[in-house]
């Protein structure tokens, strides 16, 4: 068993504590951006972050491999990288394996090495079980089994990019301009009490679940032990592990809507449920006596993504801030409207949620299984704020 | 026979503000007081005194004080003057040593080792003068999961919830034990704070029935007062199995307490004994009392929440694990502090286990084997303020449930004189004489602001943590430490050492 407390939790406190920026970028026509912007959006909030931890998640990114799991996987030695390898061969079917891209640069030091391998699933899955389920069972197993090993990012068609410094120094090194996708996010943070460990870094991935999160969970203890009983348990002790669980709980295994996941995470008040139309307060009363345990209580702010989604959702009092704003058929999230305006002078539409509300942004055209995503142009966003208004 | 028990109280008078107005004589109800005509002056019989403090409470000009008797034993680490006084007691009875109230010796209470949590700079504590903060909860058998269909529409009901504005409740107090004035100033209490009350196993007071919508109604070994208005009028029906006072044995009243009104409510004959048997006749093991649940429920239409109520003993958290699977929508765990009316002194002092203890080690058992959304967990024994459940909420409760802390708001001293049915605070007695000392208008009123108290309290340590609603500290133990305590207890709480 790999001590991964060891990295990412030396002195053993409760969780990790850290606070952030956070941006995301979205077209909703499904058209590939270059993440130029982006990344300028986040280095604008520099002082948000205190260098100990940036990083991106793409969507759209590997369209000549799209079908494929693309493992993205550090080492913090050749050992780990071979047995690692070994153990890939083993269960998967290794279509291609190449180092992650990186330039030499001032700010980044001891970096491990970052590989990426696309993968299918092997003949050695059980019969009957899905893939996605098969594949979130071996990242577990070489993140807890491997030393020297992490995989960080393991869904298909996007990636993670993440690391140790400011965000717009980690994508200079792993030369993130070249990219492009139809949706990022992106994250800058300030951890308080960890020393800086590459995995520790956002965003937080599984299979194609991606989260950035700014603020620190006071009902953390209660969450992971609901979420314990599920069968989740929460090796990095982050708030963002936890997060990422729960809505991988409520929705790939309860099937619920993500504007549904969003009001259990962030329900309104009971005075508030008692006065909506009886439908929707039975629903809304329902959700917090089952869910009561997953109510994520004290200041957050994420962005949440998977492919065809971006979603942002604060606590329910805001308590972390979140700044919305439109543009033709761009979605922008981010912890402060300066970074937006940057990027997008001339908005559409800009405007500060109020807490609990989730904004939901989805791709006009349901994702295609084509190696690039439909492109089209249109002016509105009828997916956003889909519960809110 | 000579008693050779000395006095445990002095009572002393200040002549020189004593106007003689006998106050003090009417108002002690263990023939302490008394007026000598001759010498035309106040006077007590001082080993008749049990320190409940009615007489001074009520002297008007302050003349009286109760002090313990100053009498040194040789020291003796091993023959305590309980011990000594215990002996001589049943040397000259010959019987069971019956006293009331909860178990008063010095077994470790864990509340006073746990601390709370509170943010500083990483997240901001919220001030709930200003911010809304939430206490409301739901007690009642919960699905794992919400199923959706279509249109967002529920693919199934939830079995009974009820919902509770502050998770506090009151405990089980039998009509009986405690006078009609009693259980109306609960009854009426729980009505107004939202919450509920528990009628014990002595059956509901006709003319308590309109307050039905906060009633728990008990059913117990002795089935006293149980017929199907009963069960219908209540919000939740309660399977007693045992108490924290007396776990293993059954409820007792005796027959002086019997009168006409209490005979009629619990459907016995007047001045006879109400002796519950030890164990529920029909429940000689787990699969009778499933079908005792399922016969509640079945008989209350599957309407309301069965609650199953054990004391806390060495194997609560697999008896619990049994019950929730045989159908419990709520567990009560009564610990060694829980206190009664009447019980053998040897019992409550030396049978069950701390509360804490047992709550720790049900609440982890259940969720480890991934049940405990099935029942809500309610407990109670000892809980005295709004710190003591704030820590029980943050190491698994759904609620408390507080007896003795409400019988304190309506005066009571602990006196542990009620199994004598003399009660001078007209608690815990059916003496006509005393029991119109409690007004149900002002018993009422006292226990609303105690609930009131709390609850703000509560709100304020809540906002400290950071959090807003109630369900983010439940089952929280993040947010508690242990001081002063060895690794197995903190391992059993689940709590990590202060400054760790």
């Amino acid at each position: 068993m790999k001590e991964l407390n060891r990295l990412q939790n030396p002195y053993h406190d409760d969780k990790v504590i850290d606070a952030c920026s956070i941006f995301g970028a979205m077209d909703t026509s499904g058209k590939r951006f270059s993440g130029k912007g982006v990344i300028r959006a986040i280095a604008n909030m520099h002082d948000r972050g205190n260098g100990l931890g940036g990083g991106f998640a793409i969507y759209g990114l590997y369209p000549q491999y799209a079908e494929l799991y693309a493992f993205h996987i550090m080492y913090l030695s050749q050992q780990g990288k071979q047995d690692v390898e070994a153990f890939l061969a083993d269960r998967f079917h290794l279509i291609q394996a190449e180092e992650v891209p990186n330039r030499p640069t001032p700010a980044i030091v001891h970096p491990p090495l970052v590989w990426r391998y696309f993968l299918e699933v092997g003949r050695q899955k059980p019969e009957g079980q899905a893939d996605d389920d098969y594949v979130v069972e071996r990242v577990m197993e070489i993140n807890t089994r491997f030393s020297d090993a992490f995989v960080f990012s393991s869904g298909k068609d996007m990636a993670v990019f993440k690391g140790v410094g400011y965000p717009e120094e980690i994508a200079e090194y792993f030369c993130l301009e070249q990219y492009e996708g139809y949706l990022w996010t992106a994250h800058g943070r300030f951890p308080t009490n960890t020393p800086g460990w590459w995995g520790g870094a956002h965003p937080f991935c599984i299979l194609d679940w991606t989260v950035v999160h700014n603020g620190e969970i006071s009902s953390y203890g209660i969450n992971q032990r609901y979420l314990a009983q599920f069968g989740y348990h929460c090796t990095m002790q982050t708030d963002t592990e936890v997060v990422a669980y729960a809505i991988d709980l409520l929705i790939r295994k309860h099937g619920l809507p993500i504007e549904v996941a969003a009001r259990v995470l962030a329900p309104p008040l009971w005075t508030d449920i008692e006065r909506r139309p009886p439908g929707e307060q039975k629903l809304l009363r329902i959700l917090r006596q089952v869910y009561g345990s997953l109510l994520l209580n004290g200041p957050f702010t994420v962005i949440i993504a998977h492919h065809g989604e971006m979603i942002g959702l604060t606590d329910r009092i805001r308590l972390r801030p979140l700044t919305v704003g439109t543009r033709d058929s761009m979605l922008y999230l981010s912890s402060e409207e300066s970074a937006i305006r940057l990027v997008c002078p001339d908005l559409d539409e800009a405007w500060i949620p109020a807490g609990g509300e989730p904004v939901v942004g989805s791709l006009k055209t349901p994702r295609q299984t084509q190696p690039v995503a439909v492109a089209g142009a249109s002016a509105t966003l009828p997916d956003s704020r889909i519960v809110s208004r | 026979m000579k008693t050779y028990l000395p006095p445990k109280f002095l009572v002393t008078r200040d002549l020189a503000k004593c106007i003689r107005c006998e106050v003090c004589v009417n108002q002690c109800s263990f023939d302490n007081h008394y007026y000598d005509a001759d010498d035309d002056e106040m006077k007590s019989r001082s080993e008749n005194c049990v320190g409940c403090h009615r007489c001074v409470t009520f002297c008007p000009t302050g003349a009286l004080t109760v002090r313990r008797n100053p009498l040194e034993y040789r020291e003796n680490y091993n023959w305590r003057p309980e011990f000594i006084e215990d002996i001589i007691k049943q040397a000259e009875s010959g019987g069971i040593l019956l006293t009331g109230m909860g178990n008063d010796k010095g077994q470790r209470i864990y509340w006073d080792h746990l601390v709370l949590n509170a943010s500083q700079v990483t997240n901001p504590s919220i001030d709930p003068l200003r911010e809304p903060m939430e206490l409301t909860t739901y007690l009642g058998r919960k699905p794992d999961r919400v199923t959706l269909g279509p249109d967002l529409n529920l693919e199934a009901e939830l079995a009974p919830q009820v919902r509770l504005e502050v998770p506090i409740m009151f405990t089980a107090i039998s009509y009986g034990a405690v006078s009609l004035n009693v259980h109306e100033s609960l009854a009426r209490a729980a009505t107004e704070a939202g919450t509920l009350w528990n009628t014990g196993e002595g059956g509901l007071h006709p003319k308590l029935y309109k307050y039905g919508r906060n009633t728990i109604v008990q059913v117990a070994s002795g089935r006293f007062g149980v017929h199907p208005d009963y069960l219908d009028v209540a919000r939740v029906v309660e399977i007693k199995i045992g108490q924290g006072a007396k776990p293993g044995i059954g409820g007792h009243l005796p027959g002086e307490k019997v009168s006409a009104e209490v005979s009629s409510t619990r459907m016995i004959p007047q001045g006879t004994d109400a002796l519950s048997p030890a164990p529920q006749h029909d429940i000689y093991s787990i699969e009778d009392l499933a079908q005792l649940i399922y016969a509640l429920k079945e008989a209350t239409h599957y309407t309301k929440p069965v609650s199953v109520k054990i004391a806390a003993v060495h194997n609560s958290a697999a008896i619990a694990s049994g019950m929730v699977r045989a159908g419990a929508d709520i567990i009560v765990l009564d610990g060694l502090r829980g206190a009664t009316g009447a019980a053998p002194k040897i019992i409550r002092d030396n049978v069950g286990i701390p509360i804490e203890l047992a709550l720790a080690s049900v609440d982890s058992r259940l969720r480890h084997e991934g049940i405990r959304s099935r029942a809500s967990i309610v407990i109670s024994g000892g809980i005295r303020n709004s710190g003591d459940v704030a820590k029980a909420i943050a190491l698994g409760a759904d609620a408390v449930n507080i007896g003795t802390a409400a019988l304190v708001a309506l005066g009571c001293r602990l006196c542990q004189q009620c199994h004598t049915g003399k009660c001078a605070w007209g608690i815990c007695t059916s003496d006509l004489f005393l029991t119109k000392r409690v007004n149900p208008d002002i018993g009422a009123r006292r226990l609303v602001n105690l609930l009131r108290g709390w609850s703000l309290e509560l709100k304020e340590m809540l906002g400290g943590m950071g959090i807003n609603a109630i369900e983010s500290l439940r089952g929280n133990r993040l947010h508690l430490r242990g001081v002063g305590l060895t690794d197995t207890e903190l391992d059993i709480l689940g709590v990590r050492m202060a400054g760790s």
